[in-house]
């Protein structure tokens, strides 16, 4: 299962934040500082995974935005690295061309998005035009 | 460095979104974007905190304020401060009738509290009511709240509801129930054990996104207990090829791959199913040869659905086949030149490696390379697949490789784990003692600290034992070259504490046995040991012991003992020492020295720490002395359950105690709220029905009542301000739940009404399976229509009626002020030198950079690139800006990137994300610039555009906002402003 989500920008500012574990604040405070200096000081070619105390972290960026999702030893990194994908699809298509803006100033509705995509740490709805239609509902 | 300056921008988002964020709170995440430091951060936020909590608390917040204020709470627990004070703001507004209100205080629960927190029992009551409500949406985001806050205490107070939700007519909450099942499941198990039938039946909804969400918890469940679902292989199986072919709705493609997510998960599920079941896997065979010939391997997400293949064939019973198959997949991914996949060729190659171990040798190279990239994942990921390869051959190459790496590293979690493999390899394989000796000196040395203790005392043990053969010789040389190895060692600075352990131990065991080393050098060493490391007592208890047991065989074997100056000032030392064991020891050796030959050989005999001691452990050499004691009269003894009269006070304990300690206290308390002042309760406190009086009798009869009385509140939907929990008594103790048993019983009823089909036998099950796909056929061909609707709400389809009109509306604008544009070109004094260098590379096509070439030659070329956008948009205000456009200063090239993508943006066709073809381009420039420049080959726009016009397009129009809104972005960080997808 996806442990958490977490939006970082290249200057390791946080945008997004998601647990699905109980971390205490402290603990995500550490969790954050520990992964935004692993992560954005990895080199453009590298792999997109991420070794991580026992966890994989598997990263993707997007112009400035970094997106991490942190998942079990045996789940399947491809397929994370294609949820992240699915996910900021789903962003480009509801906010129309997303940019780092867009999530800075409307957190919560990248909040609203994320609930519909993953719940309890799991994928939840695969299909874009669902997703796309509830929130719109919403 | 972040600026955020372009804070206009999102005023403008925030008025068209119509979310209503004040400028107070735009301002707010503005400047904390601008703050040059963390510290500066934390002080804007924490003043900020201050006024929130004045403001927070005040009486009568209009609701859009109180929202707004709970929404910046959660920006602050966002950016890593403290918000507890408004956590309970937040729960209130959960209580709010209005849905936009109640989800963004679902979503800030949600996001403030992990389920042990004090506040979820004051929600639990909302949960309920809104599980209940008729707006699905209510219940969507009531089901959100349910997964993330509900804990095994208030599980009873919301499964039944759950649980009904499971057949309701929304597949969104169908969904999510499922999900919230799902949760409850891995929270405690035993909750919903009696409730597994129920994702069965799930299994064969008409939606696809049901289905799927099922295989989760199924996915679980099967982990745990395989062969209670051998039965479902068939319809997995059937299920897996109806998605492979196809025959799902076209919105569940992705990237041109049917349903990825839902064929990845099914075939985890057929992993474990098959996993050394033959029959199991043969009728597996069939769909997974083919998903694994026809999958798109060019596709990341195909890729991820042919490692999963890989992973299933290499878990189920072997098919000579698809093993080959899958080899040829391994060697795809491992010839690869992306990172990724060859990540993924080393761990499936790790997986296949256990079936066919022939295939490593055709990729050893590639392996090589793996182990030599300079990427650390990848490197950490092949040491794994060594580690499965490793051989008694090739034990040295690799431990020793991995030592290296070891020793490189900084990552003290990843040492540990690399350290544990070596030591288990180097137990396991070792192809000589001298190496085992010398390879475990190198692990303790650099990750001595790391280690787990229970490695040391092996290898303790395994100097003593030997490795197990009856050769005498063998251990005693193996002894040896330790000693010598250690005597080697030890005189390094820093060495681990668990290491030094280790050696004392050894040097004293062995340290003199065979004849090498005097006693006074050996002593003279520990006495070094045990002075450098004054701060580790367990260090220096070890070294003491160690020069005990050097001077015991000394003396046993007749020699006299003549103690070394440093060692006597060394116990004198620690005889006064505060730690009363190293006094004990020092106390001991003073005390063995002084003893004979004889004494000492019994107490200390020469290389017995192999022999085993025989521990009584029932103490029977106590018996007479606790007999006299009987007969003198004491009290015989009683084991502490047996005791009568503690089990009262346990008991009562146990019955008083949870009030206080969990939520009790707390939930009497919110729920009389009214009577008045404590004084009252004292008077009052005579009566037995108050709750404060902490008898527990009446306690109980109090909420035997309120369960009772609970449904048929519940039933009147009555909206009062009170804790309602049915079920959740239970805490308390014996008359809970009578409530909610008759409400389960009712749901499950209605299941099997609902559920026609629902039976459990297999093939009933397939059929169903069958059937559902019939029922899917019709809806996909509605779907178009589907589609229009949900596009025309919001996504797809009103962007293609919309956004044409907009455009077109902007050309028209930008043509007719095209004129004026020109003349005004000049002054305006545009185009960064980035851009030149662009345009000269692109020679001179006439496109819309154009415009403002004739400025170029004369130009500052430090002008905003942004500031000319808006020229092009609103020309009267261009004299302003370009005045203070010299603040831009040097752009980096992103922004040319995004400038360049201008000419494209009035692209009008297609609202898909689908990358605009260069002719798109072609005819909008032609029709932007029609007016002033009779274009030829506009075709030559730069090549940067023609990436994602629509995105371009859109990022304009926004952009086109802000200066509406009359803010100057100087956009320093360009990256801001970038697409995350081009």
């Amino acid at each position: 299962m996806i442990h958490f989500v977490l939006l970082i920008s290249r200057q390791g500012k946080v945008r997004l934040t998601k647990w699905y574990s109980p971390y205490s604040q402290k603990e995500r405070t550490k969790v954050i500082r520990e992964l935004s200096g692993v992560i954005l000081t990895r080199g453009p070619k590298l792999c997109n995974f991420v070794e991580w105390k026992g966890y994989k972290v598997v990263y993707k960026r997007y112009a400035s935005l970094y997106f991490c999702m942190c998942i079990d030893q045996e789940d399947n990194e491809l397929e994370v690295l294609e949820i992240i994908h699915h996910y900021v699809e789903i962003l480009d298509r509801y906010f129309g061309s997303v940019c780092e803006l867009d999530l800075i100033f409307n957190f919560h509705k990248a909040y609203y998005i994320l609930d519909e995509l993953l719940i309890a740490g799991e994928l939840q709805e695969p299909s874009k035009k669902t997703v796309a239609r509830l929130i719109s509902a919403q | 460095m972040e600026q955020l300056k372009t804070i206009g921008r999102e005023l403008a988002m925030g008025s068209q979104g119509g979310f209503g964020q004040s400028k107070e709170f735009l301002d707010l995440v503005k400047s904390i974007g601008e703050a040059r430091s963390k510290a500066e951060e934390d002080r804007i936020v924490l003043h900020e905190i201050e006024t929130l909590k004045r403001r927070i608390s005040e009486p009568d917040i209009p609701k859009r304020k109180m929202k707004e204020y709970i929404i910046r709470l959660v920006y602050f627990e966002m950016l890593g401060h403290d918000a507890s004070f408004g956590y309970i703001h937040a729960v209130k507004m959960t209580h709010d009738d209005t849905l936009l209100l109640k989800r963004t205080g679902y979503l800030a629960v949600t996001l403030f509290l992990n389920d042990d927190h004090d506040l979820i029992i004051l929600i639990v009551n909302t949960i309920q009511k809104d599980l209940r409500s008729d707006n699905y949406l209510v219940v969507c985001a009531a089901l959100n709240a349910v997964c993330r806050l509900i804990n095994e205490e208030t599980i009873p107070a919301v499964l039944p509801q759950v649980v009904d939700l499971l057949s309701h007519s929304k597949e969104a909450v169908r969904k999510k129930a499922i999900m919230a099942l799902h949760r409850f499941y891995q929270k405690s198990p035993s909750s919903v054990s009696h409730l597994v039938s129920n994702f069965r039946k799930r299994l064969c909804d008409n939606d696809p996104g049901v289905m799927g969400a099922t295989l989760c918890p199924l996915f679980d469940l099967i982990t745990i207990e395989v062969h209670s679902y051998k039965d479902l292989v068939v319809s997995f199986v059937s299920i897996l090829k109806q998605v492979a072919e196809r025959r799902l709705p076209k919105s569940y493609d992705y990237h041109q791959m049917p349903a990825p997510f839902i064929q990845i998960r099914l075939l985890k599920i057929l992993a474990l199913l098959g996993s050394g079941d033959k029959q199991a896997s043969e009728n597996m065979y069939t769909v997974v040869g083919d998903i694994l010939r026809k999958c798109d391997s060019s596709s990341n997400i195909g890729n991820a659905v042919l490692y999963e293949c890989v992973c299933c064939v290499s878990s189920i019973y072997p098919n000579p086949k698809l093993l080959e198959v899958a080899a040829d997949v391994i060697s795809r991914f491992l010839k690869s030149d992306s990172h990724n996949l060859k990540y993924m060729g080393i761990d499936s190659l790790g997986r296949l490696i256990k079936m066919s171990p022939e295939i490593a040798e055709q990729h050893q190279l590639a392996v090589i390379d793996c182990l030599e990239d300079p990427d650390d994942t990848l490197k950490r990921k092949t040491f794994e697949l060594l580690y499965k390869m490793t051989k008694s051959s090739n034990v040295e190459v690799i431990v020793d490789r991995m030592i290296d790496y070891m020793i490189s590293i900084n990552d003290n979690h990843y040492k540990t784990y690399i350290a544990s493999r070596c030591v288990e390899l180097a137990e396991q394989f070792a192809p000589s003692n001298h190496w085992f000796i010398l390879t475990m000196n190198k692990v303790f040395e650099h990750a001595g600290d790391l280690v787990n203790v229970k490695v040391a005392h092996n290898l303790m043990r395994l100097i003593a034992e030997g490795f197990g053969e009856d050769d005498d010789a063998a251990d005693s040389q193996l002894r040896s070259s330790a000693v010598e190895s250690y005597l080697h060692i030890i005189g390094e600075p820093k060495l681990p504490s668990v290491f030094l352990q280790v050696i004392c131990w050894v040097l004293g065991e062995y340290g003199t046995a065979d004849g090498k080393y005097s006693a006074s050098y050996i002593t003279g060493k520990l006495c070094d040991v045990a002075e450098a490391c004054s701060n580790d007592e367990t260090v220096k208890a070890y070294a003491v012991t160690a020069i005990m047991k050097i001077y015991a065989f000394e003396i046993a074997a007749g020699r006299k003992v003549d103690m070394l100056h440093e060692c006597q000032s060394l116990v004198e030392e620690l005889s006064a020492s505060h730690s009363t064991d190293l006094q004990q020891r020092a106390y001991e050796l003073q005390a063995v020295i002084c003893l004979d030959a004889h004494a000492v050989e019994n107490i200390i005999p020469s290389d017995a720490s192999c022999e085993d001691v025989e521990i009584d452990k029932n103490l029977s050499f106590l018996n007479s002395y606790v007999q006299q004691s009987l007969e003198n009269g004491a009290q015989p003894y009683i084991p502490e359950t047996g005791r009568s009269g503690m089990s009262d006070t346990i008991n009562f304990r146990s019955q008083d105690q949870p009030e206080a300690s969990m939520h009790g206290l707390r939930f009497e308390a919110y729920e009389l709220p009214k009577p008045p002042v404590p004084s009252r309760m004292h008077t009052a406190s005579l009566e037995p029905s108050t709750e404060l009086v902490p008898v527990s009798e009446p306690a109980y009869s109090r909420d035997t009542h309120q369960v009772a009385t609970v449904p048929s509140v519940s039933d009147a939907g009555s909206s009062e301000l009170k804790l309602r929990l049915d079920g959740v008594q239970k805490k308390w103790g014996r008359p809970a739940y009578s409530s909610s048993a008759p409400s389960t019983s009712s749901s499950t009823s209605q299941n099997t009404v609902n559920g026609v089909t629902q039976v459990d036998a297999a093939g009933s099950v397939i059929s169903k399976a069958h059937k559902t796909n019939d029922s899917r056929k019709p809806r996909v061909e509605i779907s178009p229509e589907k589609q229009k609707l949900a596009a025309s709400l919001f996504g797809g389809s009103s962007q293609t009626e919309k956004r044409p009109t907009t455009a077109s509306h902007k050309v028209t604008k930008a043509g007719s002020h095209a004129a004026g544009k020109k003349s005004q070109a000049p002054k305006s004094a545009v185009v960064s030198n980035q851009v030149t260098v662009e345009k000269t590379i692109h020679q001179p096509p006439p496109d819309l950079l154009d415009l403002g070439e004739p400025a170029v030659p004369s130009a500052t070329p430090s002008v905003d690139p942004f500031k000319q956008l808006e020229g092009l948009l609103d020309p009267t205000q261009v004299s302003s800006t370009a005045n203070h456009g010299a603040v831009g200063a040097t752009e980096s090239p992103d922004i040319i990137a995004l400038y360049g993508k201008t000419p494209a943006s009035g692209h009008s066709s297609s609202a898909a994300i689908s990358l605009p073809t260069n002719g798109d381009g072609v005819n909008f420039t032609a029709g932007l610039l029609d007016a002033t420049i009779s274009t030829t080959h506009a075709g030559t726009t730069l090549p940067t555009q023609s990436i994602k016009g629509l995105n371009a397009k859109d990022s304009l129009e926004k952009d086109a906002l802000v200066r509406q809104m009359g803010v100057t972005p100087s956009s320093q960080n360009p990256n801001l402003f970038r697409d995350l997808l081009s």
